[in-house]
């Protein structure tokens, strides 16, 4: 390539990502690209996904990640995943639950947990079972007894996880996947350590965790490692974003309401300068 | 303001207030017959634009902070639950958040038109000048306003912001403690930050209207650098500009709705997703996109001390830019070697921008040589543009003939036969 363009390149290059810099160098592996539904101008999230991301995220991932930010009503908020659902007396048709609190199905989920709640007039703390308006409980009392726990390291809070990694989506699914690579002579893991070339720095302290029928699927949807990834990376968008299909509805027509005012105000422009020489 | 006020007050009661408070005049012979140089461009519709997005910052800011907790353990939470749990509340945040990159957009616009066009020139100054502090303010307000968050870029983009401060010899060391309000970055720090970044928008204010005084004395000037001669080279600003700008407005505003409903974190970084850790430096400190070529500047030279003094006077030359360009001609339109240099000046402005997003020693694809000397060379000719070559062109340059009026501009050499339109 020639001077100039390799410094086209690189100027175009560093536009577009000068503001989320680049991750550690090194070998670290660009995160696999993937489709998913919640992706361009019109994309909305597939529900089923979410709803069996959340299923992985509960029966694995929350054994130590917390995700501090949500309460379990949120999961039956306007385009939550468990807002409107199958109808269980008429195939074919759905019921839209729109209290969250008096949703069957977060009511349900909400009675796995035990909340130490109070004090109660004695002073008293009590134990009492989950109500869809409670945060979802944390898996460790703090920072210290999570460490403690993982060999030193943090698993972060997944409130926003999503939001809060370069290229999120693309980049935890990889990170999930990303196991079983064969390390390099230079690498040397520790013990408590796995090799995962898509994290920077390319040893993490959280094991594999998606393993073949790890959870079980409703219906005829496969617990593949790939099927949970992905599915678990939606429920993790949902919760990073749960106001995105709202954004991108408001988007549109803000967007065509200001396109007609614009045009509107170029004819209007266009008339007042008609007969003027500038 | 420039020439007669031509205000008639109309009813009975506009009389009477005219006499008490001629305040409806003053709107009237600002922006209603305000002559105005026919021939202003696309280019001169930035102003209009940036009084929206002060606007903009400050109603949204005003929404942000009624429900914001000014503190170290609740200040990440709450900007989370105005994104959740507020009514629009997203949409209020990211307004806010990319209105500030809009409006440093919107900035960094008008000020290139002003040195294309040589605004700064006599007889304005003093608007120049108020321009600059309007500039410096707005950088002030961005930067604490980062803060705020109280993600893993806030805190340490603060860090590095005051250490630097702290490096200039006797003051320095004061003025970091009382910006921090005690020894290193904390909740006083976050609540000190929170009361500024609340004040200066409101300072930014009362500048925008000595600015626009500033401007309504010499009036504005135009794209051929030419002076108003008589009543024909201009237009009241009202039909004429308000419809022009209008229209350039409502064209920003898209661009502005494009980010914030369907980019709205491309402009920020994601690690300021997580919550600030005093304990875990960030791999790469880098500030918002709107600082990197003052990020650059800072680290061009190894001298910490150096570094501070030449990023704050890549901003304090804009101040004596009016007595450093020494050429009687205004517009770069007319100027032939000028011109080139100025393009050359706003391309370095952009790779120092690139410099200040990359690791200095990284290779870059200039030669293969790192981005430290990279940001070196175009830092020099940063400085050489405003103190070796705007002086010198004065002397050297041999300008290009320049119509005798902004009339003869547009209309040509027949412009004494037609007749004067719009009076
Ligand atoms: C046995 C505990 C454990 C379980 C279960 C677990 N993780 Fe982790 N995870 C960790 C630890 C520990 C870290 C921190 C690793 C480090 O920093 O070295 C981590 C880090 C992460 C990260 C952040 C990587 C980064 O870029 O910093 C993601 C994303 C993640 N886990 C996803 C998941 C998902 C999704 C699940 C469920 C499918 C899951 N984890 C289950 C312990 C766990
Ligand atoms: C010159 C105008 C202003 C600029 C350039 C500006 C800039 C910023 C920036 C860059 C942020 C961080 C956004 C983020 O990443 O979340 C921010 C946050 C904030 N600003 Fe402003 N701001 C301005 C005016 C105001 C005003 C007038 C107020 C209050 C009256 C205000 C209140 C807030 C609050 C409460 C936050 C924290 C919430 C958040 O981070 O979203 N701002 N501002």
């Amino acid at each position: 390539m020639t001077i100039v363009k390799r410094l086209l390149v690189a100027a175009v290059g560093a536009l577009a990502l000068a503001a989320p810099a680049l991750a550690a160098g090194g070998d670290q592996h660009h995160p696999e690209e993937h489709t998913w539904s919640f992706e361009g101008p019109f994309g909305t999230f597939d529900r089923a996904a979410v709803r069996r991301g959340f299923q992985v995220y509960q029966n694995v991932c929350a054994a130590c990640h917390s995700m501090k930010l949500l309460s379990i009503r949120n999961l039956g908020e306007k385009n939550g995943p468990f807002r409107v659902m199958p109808d269980p007396e008429h195939e074919g048709e759905v019921i839209e639950y729109t209290n969250p609190n008096d949703n069957p199905y977060l009511r349900a989920i909400a009675a796995n947990y035990i909340i130490v709640d109070g004090p109660d007039s004695a002073g008293e703390m009590f134990e009492r079972t989950g109500r869809p308006s409670d945060r979802f409980p944390s898996p460790f009392a703090n920072e210290q007894q999570a460490r403690a726990s993982n060999g030193g390291a943090y698993p972060p809070d997944f409130s926003v996880i999503v939001k809060a990694r370069h290229q999120g989506p693309e980049y935890i699914r990889s990170l999930l996947l990303g196991y079983g690579h064969e390390v390099p002579h230079d690498v040397h893991v520790a013990p408590g350590q796995y090799y995962n070339p898509y994290f920077p720095g390319g040893k993490l302290a959280m094991p594999p965790q998606l393993r073949e029928g790890i959870v079980d699927y409703e219906g005829d949807i496969e617990a593949t490692p790939e099927q949970m990834a992905h599915d678990v990376v939606a429920f993790l968008s949902w919760a990073s974003d749960p106001k995105m299909e709202e954004r991108k509805q408001l988007g549109l027509m803000v967007m065509i309401y200001l396109f007609i005012f614009a045009i509107l105000m170029w004819f209007a422009y266009r008339a007042v300068w008609a007969n003027v020489e500038h | 303001m420039s020439g007669p006020s031509t205000y008639k007050p109309s009813t009975g009661f506009e009389r009477w207030l005219d006499q008490r408070l001629p305040i409806v005049r003053l709107g009237w012979d600002s922006f209603v017959d305000f002559p105005t140089p026919r021939n202003l461009n696309y280019w001169y519709t930035f102003g209009g634009i940036l009084a929206v997005c002060l606007m903009t910052q400050i109603i949204t800011g005003i929404v942000l902070a009624m429900h914001y907790v000014p503190h170290v353990d609740h200040a990440f939470a709450s900007v989370e639950r105005i994104m959740r749990d507020v009514n629009y509340g997203w949409l209020i945040r990211y307004i806010h958040a990319n209105g500030a990159s809009m409006f440093f957009l919107a900035v960094y616009l008008h000020i290139v038109r002003g040195l294309y066009y040589g605004s700064y020139k006599s007889p304005r100054e003093i608007l120049w000048i108020l321009g600059v502090v309007i500039y410096l303010l707005m950088m002030a307000a961005a930067f604490m306003g980062y803060v705020l968050p109280w993600g893993q870029m806030s805190f340490w983009g603060a860090m590095v912001i005051t250490n630097l401060i702290g490096s200039l010899p006797i003051i320095g060391g004061p003025i970091t403690e009382l910006l921090w309000g005690g020894f290193t970055v904390g909740n006083p720090t976050l609540n000190r930050f929170f009361s500024l970044h609340y004040l200066i928008p409101f300072l930014i204010a009362g500048a925008v209207i000595l600015h626009i005084w500033a401007l309504h004395v010499p009036g504005n000037g135009n794209p051929t650098g030419i002076s108003v001669k008589s009543s024909r080279d201009t237009l009241p600003f009202h039909p004429y500009y308000t419809v022009k700008d209008g229209f350039a407005i409502v064209v920003f505003m898209l661009v502005f709705a494009f980010f914030v409903f369907y980019w709205p974190n491309a402009l920020g970084h994601a690690d300021n997703y997580i919550e600030a850790n005093p304990l875990a430096t960030p791999a790469h400190i880098v500030p918002e996109w709107y600082l990197l070529p003052f990020y650059a500047i800072l680290r061009a030279v190894p001298d910490k001390l150096m570094g501070v003094l030449l990023m704050f006077g890549s901003i304090g030359i804009l101040f004596i830019l009016p007595w450093l360009d020494t050429s009687k001609v205004r517009s770069m339109r007319y100027r032939p070697m000028a011109k080139w240099f100025f393009i050359f000046f706003v391309v370095s402005a952009l790779i120092l921008g690139i410099c200040g997003a990359m690791n200095p020693d990284d290779p870059s694809p200039f030669f293969g040589m790192s981005y430290l000397w990279v940001a070196r060379i175009f830092t020099a000719y940063y400085f050489a543009y405003f103190l070796v070559i705007l002086p010198l062109l004065g002397f050297i340059e041999k300008p290009k003939p320049r119509p005798a009026s902004i009339e003869e501009a547009v209309l040509g050499p027949r412009a004494h036969a037609a007749p004067a339109a719009a009076e």
